[in-house]
């Protein structure tokens, strides 16, 4: 573990130890020293900090090396880079950042060179490497075709140059969470310092009373990111209210959502805003020991969380009197261990407790007796993160970064078939067009966006008619969608909405933890009817009327299991289908009457027939064919009997004449 | 001693809090979470076995049965649904010829499809062996079997 360089003592004249600490440690490394008058000392601090804001002397690379990097290959690039290096004699220092955010356009590897400003180059393989080192420092040549932008100011001479945060996928970004992320180190402590970690730490606990914090959270307007969106600061005042000797905070980052990936890249690229915000919090509401709930998915999570909980220890930023304020913090990591569940906040209790991660009936809130009975706060990721901000430039800063009633960013997740993928930090309230549109880039080329899926299993569908709604907690619940966490999967004219509403019902039944019924059979039942509407009722006349009959009782059906299920998980399982049903009736109809599936998705409707004309009799569709559907002798025409073929299409990819076609109208009814 | 002793005299004094990360360290260690291993565990911690594998059955993490010597996790994720994950997944089932277990008959490959790895972005994606696998079609899937099934680094 490296030591923190910024910590260590100017002269024999500086106090701070950490079982002695100073009140003016963090503060110190900007304006100090404070405790003494001497310009050697003075410019030796200011010559260290700007030496690691810069991240190292000489030159640098900068790789971005997040879970989405490495499935990109950085892995590779920086081993190469390192080969590079030595080959040619360059010295060079390699700095491994988290993600930047802009995920179509990875790899992102930076160079700096002495004196000039620090150029991103994007689009970076293993395979393409070699031929970028090889034009910025075999022929010199820093404006190549992999140059995406510069960061900051760099003056006249890199005008041409745009700045990272002008390009068209930034610049309608507001960047609070997300501002150092892709940025800075997420493994050093001093690089985090540098740029203003746990200023607003030190400010909280030495000059602010635990109410004081509260309150400005309260008034700063910020809501919980993790989906439900309670005030946070209102959260806190319940927990600080009650009085107990023990209180717990918890940090949840079970970020369990399909399609959401905010808290990974917060927590991979800049965890040390995260336990900072975790202080503050612990503060304000009295509690001594914290807990991070990650998802055992996330390994880099858990590496750099683990990894940075410990720097923080050695110099006395968690611990005991932290920086003596007489206010004593420690935070365990708790991994979790798959299941959707564990993110509603009583259901993480259970699990930190060691049992099954079931959610209990509320009242009592968690925030009056949570863990072991305690008052217990659970805040998510991108809430703690945002709280630094907060103490640091004031409650109205923050609430003035919303469009309209709504106060500060939201980091939204997107992915789908959409140009740009990535995470979006914008202010709360803007509008979906804005994020789908001008950041995303729109529609993958040749294709129109039908509808956004927001907030995952929880959440419902926005069709494209409505992006000029805005993006905030009102709004979107009476779309009948929800912000949820932040997930937000575009979906063009490929997509069957039944099938998407499917998808959710067969995650949220599988996830379903089985305590209250409305939500066990509910959500089972829901499933069945769903599965009916995407197949065929091949040859039974039964099935035929309970397709039917399903989809009549769908909504009742789901009304209930929404008014009658005892948690969040429960409570929200019939969005997809509600929103999918109210929007999108027609693909519904489609399914159900004329038994076709309008996007050519559902596998279960699927009917095809091989082209007489030109089918060889290869015989090579009947050896594929995992149903044994295919009939056929060598040199003769073959053909599919409908009753016995899945629908799953492997003898269309299989077959060298392309003569299997889907066929596109009511025939299945044999 | 074995492995699970060793983990359990390796914790300290143990109370029912650290009965999930004990059974995931011994699922690290082993690859699953075998049934004399809950019996140990329920008797170190002082709960009853049900109890242990009451819990172990109700996350996904765990697994009972000794894994292949590849882990495939296939991502059923929303983006990768949307991006046709199901295809790859049936795919591998197929020519795998995988058991309900999600072992393949000659158990070189484990394949688990898992609610999201959280790397949307690049959907749809696989972990193969803990490394990250994205923009995958069927042909890339096949190059990169190939490749583990060589003995050869996997292709980037």
């Amino acid at each position: 573990m490296r030591a923190s360089q910024l910590i260590a003592p100017c002269c024999d004249r500086c106090t701070h130890r950490p079982g002695s600490p100073c009140r003016d440690l963090i503060n110190c490394l900007a304006q100090g020293p404070i405790c003494h008058q001497d310009e050697a000392c003075a410019k030796a601090r200011r010559d260290l900090l700007a030496k690691v804001r810069r991240g190292g002397e000489g030159t640098l690379i900068f790789v971005g090396a997040g879970t989405c990097g490495r499935a990109n290959g950085s892995t590779k690039v920086l081993a190469r880079i390192g080969e590079f290096l030595t080959q040619h004699a360059i010295a060079a220092q390699i700095i491994e950042v988290g993600c930047i955010g802009y995920c179509q356009r990875e790899l992102f590897v930076d160079v700096q060179r002495d004196g000039g400003p620090r150029l991103a180059y994007a689009d970076i393989n293993p395979g393409n490497i070699d031929q970028l080192l090889d034009e910025v420092f075999g022929k010199n040549n820093p404006r190549n075709s992999f140059l995406y932008g510069r960061h900051g100011d760099a003056g006249p001479a890199w005008a041409d140059v745009p700045e990272i945060n002008t390009t068209d996928f930034f610049r309608q970004q507001v960047k609070v969470v997300l501002r150092n992320a892709g940025v800075i180190d997420p493994s050093s402590l001093d690089a985090a310092l540098a740029v203003g970690a746990f200023r607003s730490a030190a400010r909280a606990l030495c000059t602010m009373t635990p109410e004081e914090v509260c309150n400005e959270v309260l008034a700063s307007g910020l809501r919980g990111r993790g989906g439900a969106g309670f005030p946070t600061g209102q959260k806190w005042n319940i927990a600080r209210q009650t009085p107990r000797a023990q209180k717990y905070l918890i940090c949840n980052a079970d970020e369990g959502d399909p399609g959401a990936f905010m808290d990974r890249a917060v927590l991979e690229s800049d965890p040390f805003f995260v336990i900072e915000g975790m202080l503050i919090a612990a503060y304000a509401i009295g509690a001594s020991k914290g807990y991070i709930y990650c998802r055992a998915e996330y390994p880099l999570a858990i590496e750099r969380l683990t990894q940075a909980i410990a720097q923080c220890r050695r110099v006395g930023l968690l611990g005991n009197n932290i920086l003596g304020s007489l206010f004593s913090f420690d935070i365990v990591i708790k991994q979790g261990a798959g299941a959707f569940v564990c993110g509603e906040e009583t259901a993480i209790l259970a699990s930190i407790e060691g049992g099954r991660g079931m959610p209990r009936s509320r009242p009592p809130y968690p925030a009056i007796a949570g863990l072991h009975g305690k008052p217990t706060v659970l805040n998510n990721v991108e809430t703690l993160a945002n709280i630094p901000v907060i103490i640091e430039r004031g409650a109205a800063y923050f609430q003035s970064l919303g469009l309209d009633q709504a106060a500060g960013t939201k980091v939204f997740a997107l992915s789908g078939t959409v140009r740009n993928t990535g995470l979006v930090e914008v202010p709360v309230g803007t509008k979906l067009r804005t994020i789908v549109e001008d950041i995303g880039g729109g529609a993958l080329p040749g294709h129109r966006i039908k509808a956004v899926q927001m907030g995952g299993p929880s959440g419902g569908c926005v069709p494209s008619a409505y992006f000029d709604t805005a993006t905030d907690y009102g709004t979107l619940i009476q779309l009948g969608a929800m912000m949820g966490s932040g997930g937000m999967v575009v979906m063009d004219e490929r997509t069957c909405m039944v099938d998407v509403a499917r998808y959710f019902m067969e995650f949220i039944r599988n996830e379903s933890c089985g305590k209250c019924t409305p939500c066990r059979e509910g959500t089972t039942r829901m499933l069945e009817i769903l599965t009916s509407i995407t197949e065929r009722p091949v040859g039974d006349e039964d099935k035929r009327l309970e397709r039917m009959r399903g989809v009549l009782h769908i909504e009742e059906l789901a009304a209930t299991v929404k008014e009658a299920s005892m948690c969040g998980l429960g409570q929200t399982a019939a969005n997809p289908v509600l929103s999918t049903l109210r929007y999108f009736r027609s693909e519904y109809e489609a399914h159900v009457i004329e038994k076709l599936c309008p996007a050519e998705q559902c596998q279960g409707l699927a009917v095809y027939e091989v082209d007489n004309a030109t089918c060889i009799g290869c015989l090579i569709c009947k050896k594929s064919c995992p149903s044994n559907a295919i009939v056929g002798e060598r040199k003769q025409a073959h053909y599919i009997v409908v009753d016995r073929c899945t629908g799953c299409g492997t003898c269309v990819t299989a077959c060298p004449k392309h003569s299997i076609h889907r066929v596109q109208e009511e025939r299945a009814c044999v | 001693m074995s492995n699970v002793d060793q983990i359990i005299a390796g914790s300290g004094e143990l109370c029912p809090e650290h009965l999930i990360p004990i059974l995931q360290e011994i699922q690290a260690k082993e690859g699953f979470v075998s049934q004399a291993a809950m019996t140990k565990v329920a008797d170190a911690i002082g709960i009853p076995e049900s109890r242990v594998y009451g819990v172990a059955t109700f996350y996904n993490q765990f697994r009972f049965a000794p894994q292949g010597r590849h882990v495939i996790e296939v991502c059923r994720g929303t983006a990768c649904h949307v991006k046709q994950s199901l295809k790859l997944a049936q795919h591998l089932q197929r020519k795998l010829s995988l058991k309900p277990s999600g072992n393949s008959p000659d158990n070189k490959f484990t394949v688990i499809t898992v609610a999201c790895l959280g790397a949307c972005s690049i959907a749809p994606v696989i972990k193969l062996d803990g490394e990250f696998y994205g923009h995958l079609d069927v042909d890339k899937l096949d190059r990169l079997l190939d490749g583990v099934a060589e003995g050869v680094s996997h292709a980037g």
